[in-house]
């Protein structure tokens, strides 16, 4: 068969194979992984900056108030030891001490007028009720920021404290600059690798989807790759292409099977027409004709028959008799069955013995079971030589049932076995008899329907059948028709 | 007896009215189910062979199913192309009483067309079943011919019995199969005649007129003369 005749995919109805590397830029899942990508490292630097901050410039702020409080505290305790004399010379000794001259201290009597300190006057920027704040002090002629807290000392005194807070607004417009600079870098970098990202996103998939592209244009042969390194991507290229081996087997099943339709079903039907034509053109009485006429019919019928085989078996394939499944006696039906070829087996000189189980129940199709076990007691009927002996049996194996239908024919060769269950296939020897080659094809669907398999096996001499059956299988639906 | 058939392929139409006229019934015919459905409706008949793909926006078993709404009983026999099992399953629980699939064989078609027939008017429980000198006791399940008593197998005498039941029609092989061993497939080997032989064995041989008579082509028939 030639790839002209795969269907091909359509292409008008709005475009029903979009290319997929051109999707609109909104579309595209790599854009949106790289927008994604972008805005998380975006937040997890804003995130780092705001934690370098607290931990710098915040925690700077944080000793200088609590070196000022502490300050502040221990001139209230001079003042309760010593008075307003003590604080004054405590102040000096402070004042005195302080090398690195980065600090204030201030006191004022009730009308703010300077008894002490290192400033030429109470500033007047600082509100009076507010105790703690930031001034700008001149210094050697410097503009300086101290940080400031201004406290009461009993007999409306107020005192202040001070430090120089410089260093941590030098750090602080350090630390902006740097954050700045960061967040253009964080920008860069999260454009970048969004980009990164969304094209290593498209090269992981253009594989999978050049390859499914491939095959829906009718290249079945295509496989995505397998870089080895057991990963998802792997993992998910493993699983489509086991898909598509699936896919493949299914598609050389039907198309052997359609082969072997059109050849199979054209000899019967080539012989239906000819008989039709030869005894249009040829007989010479009417009941030439008419015997004709009644031969093309049988041939006809043979036809019909095969086709509702080849329905049968891909109906039970397609498991969707699993609706009739329920408990019988597997052990009557076989002996009925038993029954009705025995007489046959008798008349054509031949014996039939039975050996089955007492109450032998089984979960399945009584219908699909009937055919399938008379499938192969005709099957055995065909082959068995006069005088021949055909044995079936059945027993509890398990959670199994085994069925098993002996013949002493001819017996079948070693490789036809392997093919013998295949639709159509007939072994050369069996060519001469009468039969479609579809009789162990809709015995093997009927076993895998029952969750078991058939199995073909040397009588020595003959042939010896098994059908093996899961005596009470259950899947979700039968399992629910039981409970019903 | 008056048949109403409802079916659109013409061909089979054509093929199916003229038989069945052929066999002295009264045929009556319809390509559409809304015809068809009103027909059965308003008229009396004895069977419907009806189709299943109809057009006029009434399939065949819309058409059944509204029929037996209106507890109507009319023996049905579906004539269909769907051949599944479960189409089958279908046909049946909308109130069909027989199926069978297309392409088919009109000796098939009437002999279970007559069986529906025959089923519809005996309805009253028999305990016996005379054919000539033949004679079915149902209840004792003992038979007995000119006075003499024949010996037979569960099965052989299911056998006899359902060829009783249908005497004077036409039995096919597939019928035997479905009425006497509740089989719905054909075997490739003549079972059914195996079967009918060694009755015949029994019942006609050691008697000088035979009851069991082989019709060509279609199957068997139980009756005194020859058909």
């Amino acid at each position: 068969m030639s790839e002209g005749t795969l269907p091909q995919p359509a292409l008008a109805g709005g475009g029903a194979v979009r290319k997929l590397t051109q999707p609109g830029l909104l579309r595209s899942a790599g854009v949106r992984f790289g927008v994604i990508y972008a805005t998380l490292f975006g937040l997890s630097a804003v995130a780092l900056a705001g934690f370098l901050w607290w931990s710098t410039a915040g925690l700077l702020d944080r000793q200088i108030t609590a070196e000022l409080q502490q300050d502040a505290d221990s001139l209230v305790s001079v003042y309760f030891d010593e008075g307003l004399p003590g604080v004054t010379s405590a102040m000096k000794d402070r004042i005195n001490g302080n090398i690195d001259d980065d600090a204030l201290y201030l006191l004022a009597d009730p009308e703010f007028h300077l008894i002490a300190g290192n400033a030429n006057a109470w500033p007047a920027e600082m509100p009076i009720d507010q105790d703690w704040g930031s001034l700008r002090v001149k210094r050697d002629g410097l503009d300086v920021l101290m940080r400031v807290h201004a406290f009461d000392l009993p007999g409306g005194y107020r005192a202040m404290v001070g430090r120089d807070a410089s260093v941590r607004q030098n750090l602080s417009r350090l630390m902006e600059g740097a954050l700045f600079w960061a967040a253009g870098i964080a920008v860069v970098l999260g454009v970048v690798g969004a980009w990164a990202v969304r094209g290593l996103f498209r090269a992981t998939i253009a594989d999978v989807s050049a390859t499914a592209m491939a095959v829906s244009a009718g290249d079945l042969s295509r496989r995505v790759r397998v870089h080895g390194q057991d990963d998802e991507f792997d993992l998910l290229a493993e699983t489509i292409n086991d898909m598509l081996d699936r896919i493949g087997r299914l598609m050389d099943g039907v198309k052997q099977v359609s082969n072997a339709i059109a050849h199979d079903l054209r000899t019967p039907i080539t012989r239906a027409r000819t008989r039709l034509e030869d005894a249009s053109i040829h007989a010479k009485t009417e009941a030439d004709l008419r015997q004709a006429v009644d031969r093309a019919l049988v041939d006809l019928d043979g036809i019909v028959s095969v086709f509702q085989a080849l329905l049968r078996i891909s109906e039970i394939e397609a498991g969707a008799r699993r609706s009739a499944f329920a408990r019988f006696d597997l052990g009557a039906v076989l002996a009925d069955l038993a029954e009705l070829y025995e007489a046959v087996a008798e008349e054509r000189g031949m014996t039939l013995s039975s050996d089955v189980t007492q109450g032998l129940s089984l979960f399945g199709d009584r219908d699909m079971i009937q055919q399938a076990v008379a499938n192969l007691l005709d099957n055995a009927l065909k082959f068995s030589p006069e005088g021949g002996a055909i044995e079936i049996r059945a027993w509890q194996d398990g959670a199994l049932v085994r069925v098993t239908v002996t013949d002493h024919g001819p017996g079948m060769q070693q490789a036809d076995m392997l093919r013998a269950t295949e639709r159509f296939f007939r072994a050369e020897q069996a060519r001469s008899t009468p039969g479609s080659g579809l009789g162990l094809a809709l015995v093997q669907a009927v076993a895998q329907l029952h969750g078991g398999e058939i199995m073909l096996a040397d009588a020595q001499p003959g042939l010896r059948t098994t059908l093996v059956l899961q005596s009470s299988l259950t899947d979700d639906k039968s399992a629910t028709l039981t409970a019903a | 007896m008056r048949i109403l058939v409802v079916e659109d392929d013409k061909d089979v139409a054509n093929f199916v009215v003229k038989g069945l006229r052929e066999a002295g019934h009264v045929v009556e015919h319809t390509p559409n189910g809304r015809d068809g459905l009103f027909m059965a409706a308003s008229e009396n008949f004895d069977a419907i062979v009806l189709d299943r793909m109809l057009p006029g926006g009434v399939d065949g078993l819309k058409l059944l199913e509204t029929l037996r709404a209106q507890n109507n009983h009319t023996p049905v026999l579906f004539l269909s192309a769907m051949a599944q099992v479960d189409d089958r399953v279908k046909g049946l629980k909308a109130g069909g009483d027989d199926y069978m699939t297309k392409p088919f064989a009109f000796a098939e078609l009437l002999a279970r067309v007559e069986a529906l027939t025959r089923r519809g008017k005996s309805d009253a429980p028999t305990t016996k079943l005379m054919v000539a000198d033949l004679e079915m006791d149902l209840l004792s399940r003992s038979v007995k011919r000119a006075g003499q008593k024949i010996d037979l197998q569960p099965r052989e005498f299911r056998l006899l019995e359902f060829l009783m039941r249908h005497s004077g029609q036409v039995v096919t092989r597939t019928m035997l199969l479905e009425g006497v061993w509740d089989y719905h497939f054909d075997p490739q080997t003549n079972v059914i005649d195996v079967h009918v032989s060694r009755l015949r064995q029994k019942v006609d041989k050691p008697f000088p007129q035979p009851l069991i008579h082989t019709v060509r082509n279609a199957g068997y028939m139980l009756q005194l003369e020859e058909p």
